[in-house]
């Protein structure tokens, strides 16, 4: 799969661009993802492989 | 106002051990979960079940269950409704088949691998919600519970594990028997298979195995491989045929929906509840104006759609037009406008028609509302974040099977600490119930269908019910415990039985839990 190259576009290639102006609610959002991001960081840089790898599950219905 | 009900199996691991049985595991967890109901919950009755019904989509617990009712056939008296007399059932139970009945009406239990929440029967979405929310809450407490008892452990409302398991989350919909099967199935379809833009979880991987690098709508999707049929485990089906209506089956049936993802936020919970039960409303009346948006393929376009996170691809219709998934939610809003019968459909009309909106200007202005676009804005952030520059100075994301990713797409439906409960917490995505209803109905049944008998009992008469199911009530009154009677509820919309009635006025109304 081709990486995706644009900054402006962190989607897959055929994936919506957010071209909308950033409205005032939009503006949080990005504050709340930014400081959970923030949050998570070293943990998922440290354990993310092991942990996908772990998890393993049976299937069900 | 249709009685509906959620069923969510969830994901469960123990941390620090990933090669613990996930069957052992989940049955402490029911365990826990009894200690902390303060040893309030109740055993299952599998002399519930109709052993008259379809075996093959059977549970294989029940399937023994059944030989042993068979031995003591219940005397029915009252046209189903009285009571009646058997023989009482051993007290060993299987470690591997553990069950609770909860005070709010709910089924806790380990079903296959893993743990299932069955909340109650609901009577609108918004309870739904309620009642589903309750479920995790639970499901959490026991959790809490299992570790303070030195057990560890986890839980994830999703429904793959990318390694080609899926368990699921099902919907149940009591349906009028009188509609023909082939017609219900033809013209829900086109829903079920749209819907998903409204009400997908989102998920990165492609694939059964995940075997290739993307992100999609729906956590389901690529397990869906057959239109119609009994499977629930395999090939399995957009509609499925279990015909097990824990009801009058000369008038009901319960359709019972697999094909859809377990929801971490609440607006997909309710829309995904609200908007199907309207258009079997509009199935129920023979409304012809479905039959237009009837799929040339729908099982392939599960996954077609799944994949077009730009929400443009146009599935063929068997009229040989084409149509994208938002444009058949737009034409099912129409249609299911003209049968809102309450003031709690208005709004489900609203919020669904509000979405569609959004997602049609641009997704990601209904991001607080879909979850797979709230996942999908959190993990382009973190990409963004987690991107390298090249020798020329081009900024490189990290592709989709990057574990990081990966990983945060699990960690996205951990039940307490996940990063949609998170993302809540901190007021980026919409809340449509409050969190007093969330804690009262943990404890509390619906008051609206036979639930409200269930539950009641269970919490307030714990010393003379032996077992309960959907349909039944088992009381142990005989001092001797020789005699079991089995108290019959088909109709799911009863919430007054004179013996119960009589029984719980006995245990005083100092526990009466107030009605809504």
């Amino acid at each position: 799969m081709p990486q995706t190259t644009s900054s402006s576009s962190p989607f897959e290639d055929d994936a919506p661009e957010p071209d909308a102006p950033a409205a005032p609610a939009a503006q949080a959002n990005t504050d709340a993802l930014d400081s959970l991001l923030d949050e998570i960081d070293d943990t998922i840089q440290t354990n993310a492989s092991q942990f996908v790898r772990s998890f393993v599950q049976k299937g069900g219905q | 106002m249709r009685v509906v009900g959620i069923e969510t199996e969830y994901g469960i691991t123990d941390p620090g051990n990933p090669g613990a049985n996930p069957i052992l595991l989940s049955s402490r967890l029911v365990q826990a979960c009894r200690v902390w109901s303060g040893n309030s919950a109740t055993r299952w009755d599998y002399g519930g079940e109709d052993p008259l019904m379809d075996l093959r989509g059977m549970r294989r617990e029940r399937r023994y269950a059944t030989a042993d009712l068979l031995t003591d056939s219940p005397e029915y008296s009252e046209a189903n409704r009285g009571v009646t007399l058997r023989r009482r059932r051993g007290s060993w139970e299987d470690p591997a088949h553990v069950n609770a009945v909860l005070a709010n009406g709910a089924r806790f239990y380990v079903d296959h691998a893993h743990p299932e929440y069955s909340g109650p029967e609901v009577t609108s979405a918004h309870d739904a919600v309620v009642w589903d929310v309750a479920g995790d809450r639970i499901s959490a407490a026991a959790a809490a519970q299992m570790r303070a008892d030195g057990d560890d452990v986890a839980l994830y409302k999703n429904n793959v594990d990318g390694k080609g398991a899926s368990y699921g989350t099902h919907e149940n919909y009591l349906v009028q028997r009188s509609v023909d099967f082939d017609d219900l199935a033809r013209r829900l379809t086109p829903h079920l298979v749209s819907r998903q833009v409204v009400v997908g979880a989102g998920r990165v991987g492609l694939g059964q195995f995940g075997q290739q690098a993307g992100f999609q709508i729906s956590q389901r999707a690529d397990y869906i491989e057959a239109e119609v049929g009994l499977e629930t485990t395999l090939r399995r089906p957009i509609v499925n045929t279990r015909d097990e209506p824990h009801a009058d089956r000369r008038r009901w049936r319960r359709l019972h929906i697999i094909v859809g993802d377990a929801n971490s936020m609440e607006v997909p919970t309710f829309l995904k509840v609200g908007t199907t039960s309207l258009v079997l409303s509009a199935v129920e009346a023979g409304d012809e104006r479905l039959d237009v948006l009837e799929l040339a393929d729908p099982v392939a376009e599960v996954s077609a759609v799944s994949r077009d996170l730009a929400l443009r691809y146009r599935m063929r219709l068997a009229s040989g037009e084409s149509a994208t998934a938002l444009e058949i939610q737009r034409a099912l809003v129409t249609i299911a406008r003209d049968y809102v019968s309450d003031e709690a459909d208005a709004r489900v009309i609203d919020r669904w028609e509000r979405v569609i909106d959004a997602l049609g200007r641009n997704p990601f202005e209904a991001a607080r509302d879909v979850e797979w676009v709230a996942k999908l804005q959190l993990l382009g952030r973190m990409r963004e974040r987690y991107a390298v520059l090249d020798a020329d100075g081009t900024m490189i994301l990290p592709d989709w099977d990057d574990d990081r990713l990966q990983a945060a797409d699990l960690q996205w439906s951990e039940l307490g600490t996940g990063l949609a409960a998170r993302l809540s917490a901190a007021g980026a995505v919409e809340r449509i119930v409050s969190d007093a209803d969330i804690e009262r109905a943990m404890t509390t049944p619906p008051s609206t269908t036979r639930a409200w008998l269930r539950g009641r009992m269970v919490s307030q008469r714990g010393d003379v019910v032996d077992a309960a199911s959907w349909s039944t009530i088992v009381l142990d009154r005989d001092s001797e415990h020789g005699h079991l009677e089995v108290l019959t509820l088909p109709d799911p919309l009863v919430t007054s039985h004179h013996l119960v009635d009589t029984l719980l006025a006995e245990a005083g109304p100092a526990h009466t839990p107030t009605r809504d």
